[in-house]
């Protein structure tokens, strides 16, 4: 973990209001895994006053790529930023997937931003054995960003493109129909679709983990702002920012 | 020549006027990557209670303009875990290592503090009277000044260490308690703990914070914090340690002119867990351009001109 300015080296718009900024840091280009995070600090004003977390969404050599969908103050003045200027970055923070479990089929499964970690871990899985397989789903049909991944398809909830319907569903659809071998999910997307993969994957006893979305206080641990529900062991909470963003699903109970 | 920055806090004497407030720092450990711990005057370190604390359910942060609202509800480890696991690595740091309490009952202040006062390492105490965000004790305490007293005096009989009490700026007068809290023997005072906030979502129109109400802290509440501030130092003659949005080492010499003679940085923490110790740094900056001798210089260094219309009603 570190706290760096690193300079902005593009940010590209790729969807109505979603756009991917990369920013040079070979520090954390290469010690970053998949599902981990970083905590942007957008400017150097009091508004907004906090860091942002952003999943990493791929590295390329020593530049770091991060997608976000314009939905506030902080994610606007993001959007505005030009090749040159800067951004000042803690990371990498939290929890990876585990990729290398023994299962054969990796179920990439994202929802809206949820996209934001998958080209990374599809990357990572392409010097493995193992099949990968991605659902996405969105809103309509210009929300889908299919770059850098694999074995694609789509879920929209308005039928503009693929299967009419939420992204589970779709999951549901291809597991009761036995399509894949040996498979373990890997969830990313808003707590409501988490909350259903969590029901999809007990129903048909697959193995699971969640990359959680939580506002943040601090993003390394120190201000407990974050808590998710656990179903384990002696304490109520774990903190997304420290213990998450990726969990099992069994170790949480997402509401 | 470089400007003294040791300042005396009851029996403690820090190496300079920055601590980091409590519950923004953690025990020290979480921020181990990113500062360099031993530039600060000290650490107080989260809240800690007779037993692990699970704290408030989601949601507990909420950002405001200029501020944050928090309703964590003192989550903790407990005082014995604290001991066992995170005393060892504060103690390796070179700053001072001041344990706040929080507790539901004056007994319970008492275990707390007896536990901690055998163990090596702890430099002194600071007492959390205030905090908005627990039903049982926390700021029923700090909004009765009968009650602070009664607390400073029985954890004052237990140690000889330097014992802070932390008052709450959700009171009418705080210098009546700060009154209070000196007259039992209190070694310095802090203030001030957050200032009760809400926030609205108008979507669902339900409250953004699960226990509704929480406590606001950061830039927003700077002008508030020095008022008080100000207001206690007419009162009382003991130390003072601000607290309340210092984000600069401008805020933080606002904070000793209006009579403050350390500070703590807390929410700036969140967004750079280095900030104390570049304000720590950029204070020593200001006072060589300025040829002060000691930081002490500044303390109460508020020039109010006579004839100066002062409201003193609220003092």
């Amino acid at each position: 973990m570190i706290q760096t300015v690193c300079p902005v080296t593009s940010n590209l718009q790729v969807g109505p209001a979603i756009y991917v900024l990369k920013f040079h840091s070979p520090e954390i280009a290469s010690a970053v895994q998949p599902g981990q995070f970083v905590n942007v600090k957008v400017n150097d004003a009091f508004v907004p006053l906090l860091r942002r977390p952003f999943s990493v969404y791929y590295v390329e050599k020593e530049e770091v790529a991060l997608i976000f969908n314009v939905a506030g103050t902080g994610t606007d003045i993001l959007s505005k930023k030009k090749a040159g200027e800067t951004v000042d970055i803690i990371g990498p923070l939290g929890s990876a997937f585990r990729l290398d479990d023994r299962y054969e089929t990796a179920l990439l499964v994202g929802g809206g931003m949820g996209v934001a970690p998958l080209p990374m871990m599809t990357s990572k899985l392409e010097h493995s054995s193992k099949t990968v397989v991605t659902l996405l789903g969105a809103r309509s049909k210009d929300f889908i960003i299919p770059a850098y991944l694999k074995n694609i398809s789509i879920a929209t909830d308005d039928g503009s493109i693929g299967f009419h319907g939420t992204v589970v569903d779709l999951l549901r659809k291809g597991l009761s129909g036995r399509m894949y071998v040996k498979p373990k999910i890997f969830a990313c997307g808003p707590n409501p679709m988490l909350k259903s993969v969590c029901n999809v994957a007990e129903e048909f006893h697959v193995p699971c983990e969640l990359s959680l979305e939580s506002v943040m206080g601090c993003g390394i641990g120190i201000c407990q702002g974050c808590p998710v529900e656990r179903n384990d062991g002696e304490k109520k909470y774990a903190l997304v920012c420290k213990e998450g963003p990726v969990f099992d699903y069994t170790a949480i109970r997402v509401k | 020549m470089r400007m003294q920055t040791e300042v005396i806090i009851g029996s403690l004497k820090l190496k300079n006027p920055v601590l980091v407030a409590s519950g923004t720092f953690g025990y020290g450990d979480d921020c181990r990557d990113l500062v360099d711990a031993g530039k600060l005057g000290g650490i107080i370190t989260k809240s800690l209670s007779l037993r692990q604390r699970d704290g408030n359910p989601p949601v507990r942060i909420v950002e405001t303009a200029s501020g944050m609202l928090n309703s964590i509800g003192l989550a903790n480890i407990g005082v014995e875990k604290f001991i066992q696991e995170k005393l060892p690595y504060l103690n390796s740091l070179d700053t001072a290592v001041i344990a706040n309490i929080a507790a539901s009952s004056i007994q319970e202040y008492c275990t707390v503090l007896s536990m901690l006062e055998g163990q090596e390492g702890i430099d002194g105490y600071e007492i959390n009277v205030s905090c908005p965000n627990v039903k049982e004790g926390g700021l029923n305490f700090g909004t009765n000044s009968a009650m602070t007293a009664e607390i400073t005096r029985a954890l004052r009989k237990l140690t000889r260490k330097t014992l802070i009490i932390k008052l709450t700026p959700n009171v009418t007068h705080v210098s009546e308690f700060a009154r209070a809290v000196a007259g039992e023997g209190a070694d310095a005072i802090s203030l001030i703990n957050t200032v009760i906030g809400m926030a609205v979502d108008i979507r669902t129109r339900t409250p953004k914070l699960s226990t509704v109400t929480g406590g606001l802290s950061g830039p927003a509440i700077k002008p508030i914090a020095l008022a008080k501030v100000y207001e206690a130092a007419q009162a009382v003659k003991i130390p003072l340690i601000g607290i309340g949005g210092i984000m600069t080492a401008e805020d933080a010499i606002e904070f000793l002119l209006v009579g403050a003679s350390a500070i703590q940085v807390g929410t700036a923490n969140f967004i750079d867990p280095s900030a104390g110790v570049k304000i720590a740094e950029d204070i020593v900056r200001y006072g060589e351009q300025h040829h002060i001798a000691s930081v002490k210089e500044l303390v109460g260094g508020l020039h109010v001109v006579k004839g100066m219309s002062v409201v003193e009603s609220w003092l």
